[in-house]
């Protein structure tokens, strides 16, 4: 247990330590390079924004990644229980998620002026959904025969059958999704916030950085949002030990 | 074929011949393109819940303890029973195959033999008039195998219920069955049937009597037959 916790911990140090010696040998100016002691300053100096920016990339993030589960769950239900559904889709979420999603970003910012809330949400459940569908959809479609067939044979429901036995089984490949796409939904948070003039959260402190010149401002808003990414991760991988912890075997 | 009510009737033929299908098609998973399947005294037109069914796979659910996979089938069929009681009905199946002790573990912690037992409680556990098998003893290892078919026997001894077992193990044939049916190849046929005249409370010497070894060697050569093979006497 406590090398559980230190051992990530010395990591992140040691990894700091590089850090601040590479800035450090080679000399690099703040302009060019900060270094991790330059962090803790430019984080005091805007705590408040930091505190006000961060919550608006969390909440909006967690918000598109909830659509993304709820959108994703379905069309993986629908792909994993239709073979012709399966046939239509398959093509048109591969292509949509092969378009890469900054050309995106003008297109619905001029489909939704002004509504930044909405369009950070809305992208964050964009790039996000993708995992989720393919792996509730293939999760279903490779249930074996028998699964089903042992509550089938008993008369039981197609809906009995979903939720006593598809469902449960498809948890830990669905968990495993809902970790990609929960990187990816910061992703797209974050393109959003850079990219709109007049955003808010950290994508938009970061540019503030960028055109104040505020590097080590630039580099702690990097560092906060590697911290909410971890936060978040770990948030799944909490649900993961609650609803498909059997599935994590130990080893004998 | 007929299966005449509370007997044991193992059915053997070759591989890919439709065993499986037959097992299906008894349980209403399949409906027949030609011909009709009767149980007591009714057609069988789709899934009815007075059939328990078990398969090679064990196929319990990871998520659910042992017990709780055993009292899956009471879920479905008995939806109003209290969970005491239907604890209760699967701790008295628990204990008659000898898994009393391991039933808060999860399928994983159990062997591949505990497993298949676990698996036959299951389908007993609503108390079926008719058990489907469809070899559940083809992948465990000899003395496990064994071992079941002894744990099979007493199961009946203690409720009795009509059983088909599909097996591809003569001996197990023999040593379960009231009847063996011999199927051709596919279409299969009901090609040959033998009356296991064995003493119902039969333990595993029987199967070195000459008796047995003779019924054994009969199926042998009804087996190649089957399999279009030229039986060498
Ligand atoms: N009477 C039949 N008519 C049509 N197809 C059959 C018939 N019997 C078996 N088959 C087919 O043969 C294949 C093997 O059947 P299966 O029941 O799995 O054989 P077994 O369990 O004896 O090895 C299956 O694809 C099944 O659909
Ligand atoms: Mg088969």
């Amino acid at each position: 247990m406590f090398s559980k916790i230190a051992t990530p911990i010395i990591a992140i140090i040691v990894f700091l330590g590089l850090w601040e010696l590479l800035v450090w040998a080679n000399g690099w100016p703040n302009f060019k390079m900060a270094s991790p002691s330059d962090l803790p300053p430019a984080f005091w100096k805007y705590r408040e924004l930091f505190l006000e920016m961060g919550w608006q990339t969390l909440w909006r993030t967690v918000v598109g990644l909830f659509l993304a589960v709820i959108v994703g769950t379905v069309i993986g239900m629908i792909i994993g229980f239709s073979r012709i559904a399966r046939d239509a889709l398959y093509p048109l979420l591969i292509g949509f998620n092969a378009i890469p999603k900054a050309t995106l970003v003008p297109v619905i910012s001029l489909l939704f002026i002004g509504q930044h809330d909405f369009n950070t949400v809305l992208m964050a459940f964009m790039i996000s959904f993708f995992p989720i569908a393919v792996s509730v959809g293939i999760g279903l479609s490779t249930l074996e025969p028998e699964y089903r067939d042992i509550l089938r044979a008993l008369g039981a429901s197609k809906a009995t059958i979903f939720w006593k036995i598809a469902l449960p089984k498809t948890l830990p490949e669905f968990f495993g999704a809902l970790k990609v796409s929960a990187t990816l939904a910061f992703i797209g948070t974050n393109l959003v916030e850079i990219v709109s003039p007049h955003g808010r959260g950290l994508g938009a402190l970061f540019k503030s950085g960028e055109t104040n010149g505020d590097y080590p401002l630039m580099f702690a808003v990097l560092i906060a949002l590697a911290f909410l990414g971890i936060v978040l991760y770990y948030a799944v991988i909490f649900l993961e030990r609650i609803f498909a912890g059997w599935a994590d075997r130990e080893a004998t | 074929m007929t299966v005449p009510e509370g007997t044991f009737a193992a059915v053997v033929g070759p591989s890919g011949c439709g065993k499986s299908t037959l097992t299906r098609l008894v349980a209403g998973l399949m409906t027949p393109d030609e011909g009709e399947v009767w149980l007591h005294g009714e057609r069988v037109k789709g899934p009815r819940n007075t059939v328990g069914m078990a398969f090679q796979n064990p196929v319990l659910l990871e998520w659910r303890t042992i017990l709780d996979n055993v009292i899956l089938p009471l879920e479905i069929v008995a939806p109003r029973m209290p969970r005491k009681d239907r604890e209760a009905r699967a701790m008295e199946l628990l204990e008659m195959v000898g898994l009393v002790g391991f039933e808060n573990k999860r399928p994983s912690e159990l062997s591949g033999g505990m497993r298949q037992r676990a698996s036959l409680c299951r389908s007993l556990v609503h108390k079926p008039d008719v058990l489907i098998m469809d070899e559940p003893f083809g992948a465990l290892d000899a003395f496990t195998r064994e071992d079941l078919w002894q744990t099979m026997r007493d199961l009946r001894a203690a409720e009795p219920f009509t059983a088909v077992l599909i097996t591809h193990d003569l001996r197990e044939s023999v040593f379960l069955g009231d009847q063996v049916i011999v199927l051709s190849g596919r279409p299969a046929r009901t090609q040959y049937v033998m009356d296991v005249d064995l003493p119902a409370d039969r333990t595993l010497d029987v199967l070195f009597t000459p008796k047995a070894a003779d019924m054994l060697h009969v199926l042998r050569d009804q087996i190649k037959i089957a399999q279009g093979r030229e039986v060498d006497h």
